[in-house]
């Protein structure tokens, strides 16, 4: 379970994430939704220790992130981010390779390797595992970074923004991914999600942030309304039930 | 594997080459013809030996100190000459012989080496500031610092006439070495096998903060490491003989071309190449104006140059 607990973080004046305690419970997937600057990617960047908090706390599991040893947590939770950039030139494969570290320390074995080429497999990345990341598309290339987080296999795995640069098929595909790794390997996905759409038909459960505090909890079901995405977001969608998934229509 | 051992092959032969490249007449012949305590055996062993040794300690750590640094700066045209630590390094080496001119050459080589870590820690504070995009900015602060240090080292060796020692830092020249004047160069060969050792760290920390801390690592540990090397390296150098241009731009990304970034697989061919390039640059040198020498820091200035061109203006370069 991962626990924020007062959580808050301020830039000067500025307040991001203002009093969060928020309990996330082990397993499943979780979407986190809200408008630009809500605090949403903060919140999972101070969940996974990439920012300090101004202040209040984050466990996972009972381990407090700010004190627990980097290695250990890198074992247990993992996080990427958006706008990722690296300017070295690595192949998709030594990427990947790179996500089996906390475990490998650089000595990969037989079962590393295996994990590695999984974790391209999954992502459809096999033909291109031996490209390098400055000669494939942003496409590709978030592709190419969700498998290194995959190949990480942690309990946790955190995404800001995970459909960043997919075409449809992709987006549908990593969500459907998403969705089977939590089912199948019983492990817990925490999202941060531009498309209601998406957060409604593959979540379990479903954040809600505005002005740095969450608004709204609770399954698809009880968020993806009219009238609670107008609090939301501060437009009205209109909600229809299609083949049983519940989709806003935000368009018009 | 093959490949790597025919580069062998060819720094061994390049380094064969210099024993017998020079002024003095040292071949196979003149060796068998004298005795131990003669000519040829000794400029062989007390020039020419120590000469091509130092020419392949300095090309490898120089060039390797490129790679981390281009790791750490995350950028492809950071390297110890254009960040500042050069600059550094001699100014740390002048405040020694003003303040302490008698000091032991350990206590020497530590104050350069921390004069040379402040600097490029400050750098790399100025850097966080940047956008990662802003590539072309990076060497262009890095080489002002450097400005700036060596005005201050300028000014400092005019006034208490230290003029020709910050010159011998600042230009790259072999010719003076002999036994007993290179072995501190040895310390950058275990410098450099640290790095390779340290070398899935430094790849990870080129991948930026949030990977390294994703991945468990210290970020700050490992830069500290990786600058500390770097630093240490580059004072080595500097001090016994002198700044060499161009070696730790040109040769890894001359390797990133073809091997990509991964510092495991490429410090071996950057440290390969590294010495190839200085040897063959080295024996130019000693043949193009014979018999009079050419410096290397001329050589690789030239050469140098011409090699980073061919990378900027080659089709689909990335540098920028």
């Amino acid at each position: 379970m991962i626990v924020t607990t007062n959580l808050t973080k301020t830039y000067g004046s500025a307040v991001v994430v203002n009093d969060v305690s928020l309990k996330l419970p082990r397993g499943g997937v979780t979407s986190i939704i809200g408008s630009n600057g809500a605090g949403k990617s903060t919140l999972l960047a101070l969940a996974s220790r990439l920012l300090p908090a101004t202040s209040g706390s984050v466990t996972i599991d009972g381990l407090d992130v700010t004190t627990t040893p980097g290695d250990m947590l890198a074992r247990r939770l993992s996080i990427l981010r958006q706008d990722n950039h690296i300017a070295a030139r690595l192949t998709i494969r030594d990427l990947v390779a790179f996500g089996r570290y906390p475990h490998s320390k650089g000595r990969m074995t037989a079962d590393d390797e295996k994990m590695v080429s999984d974790a391209i497999r999954y992502l459809g990345l096999e033909a291109l595992s031996d490209r390098f990341l400055d000669e494939i598309s942003g496409g590709q290339r978030q592709r190419a970074f969700v498998a290194m987080v995959l190949a990480q296999d942690t309990d946790y795995v955190l995404l800001d923004e995970p459909l960043n640069n997919l075409d449809m098929k992709h987006a549908v595909s990593m969500m459907k991914l998403i969705r089977r790794i939590a089912d199948e390997l019983s492990k817990t996905f925490v999202l941060v999600l531009h498309d209601i759409n998406f957060a409604s038909i593959y979540s379990d459960h479903i954040v809600a942030m505005r002005e740095g505090t969450v608004v709204r909890q609770g399954t698809p079901r009880e968020i993806v309304r009219s009238d609670v995405l107008n609090q939301i977001f501060g437009i009205d969608i209109a909600i229809h039930e299609i083949d049983g998934h519940r989709i806003g229509l935000y368009y018009v | 594997m093959l490949p790597l051992a025919l580069g062998i092959a060819v720094v061994l032969i390049l380094a064969i080459t210099s024993l017998f490249v020079g002024v003095s007449d040292v071949s196979l012949g003149s060796l068998l013809a004298s005795g131990w305590n003669d000519g040829p055996m000794q400029v062989l062993l007390v020039s020419r030996v120590p000469r091509t040794l130092a020419l392949i300690l300095a090309g490898t750590a120089m060039a390797v100190s490129g790679t981390l640094m281009q790791m750490l700066a995350r950028n492809r045209f950071a390297e110890p000459s254009t960040v500042g630590t050069v600059e550094a390094a001699k100014l740390g080496f002048l405040a020694v012989l003003v303040v302490a001119p008698g000091a032991s050459v350990p206590v020497k080589l530590v104050v350069a080496s921390g004069f040379a870590l402040a600097s490029t820690a400050i750098f790399l504070r100025i850097l966080r500031q940047l956008p990662i995009h802003a590539t072309l900015i990076v060497p262009l602060i890095g080489i002002l610092l450097g400005g700036v240090i060596n005005a201050i080292a300028t000014f400092i060796a005019y006034r208490f006439d230290l003029m020709q020692s910050l010159a011998s830092w600042s230009t790259g020249d072999f010719s003076m070495i002999l036994e007993g004047r290179y072995e501190l160069l040895w310390i950058g060969l275990a410098l450099t096998v640290l790095a390779y050792v340290m070398a899935d760290r430094f790849t990870v920390a080129g991948m930026g903060r949030d990977f390294t801390v994703n991945l468990g690592l210290d970020y700050r540990a490992v830069v500290s490491l990786g600058l500390i090397i770097v630093s240490i390296v580059t004072a080595v150098i500097v001090v016994t003989v002198g700044m060499i241009p161009f070696l730790g731009l040109v040769v890894p990304n001359l390797v990133s071309l073809t091997l990509g970034d991964n510092v495991r697989r490429t410090v071996p061919w950057v440290a390969l190449v590294g010495a190839g390039l200085v040897l063959a640059c080295d024996i130019a040198g000693r043949i193009v104006n014979y018999p009079y020498e050419i410096p290397i820091g001329t050589m690789l200035g030239v050469v140098g140059s011409g090699l980073f061109l061919y990378l900027l203006l080659r089709k689909n370069a990335r540098l920028a």
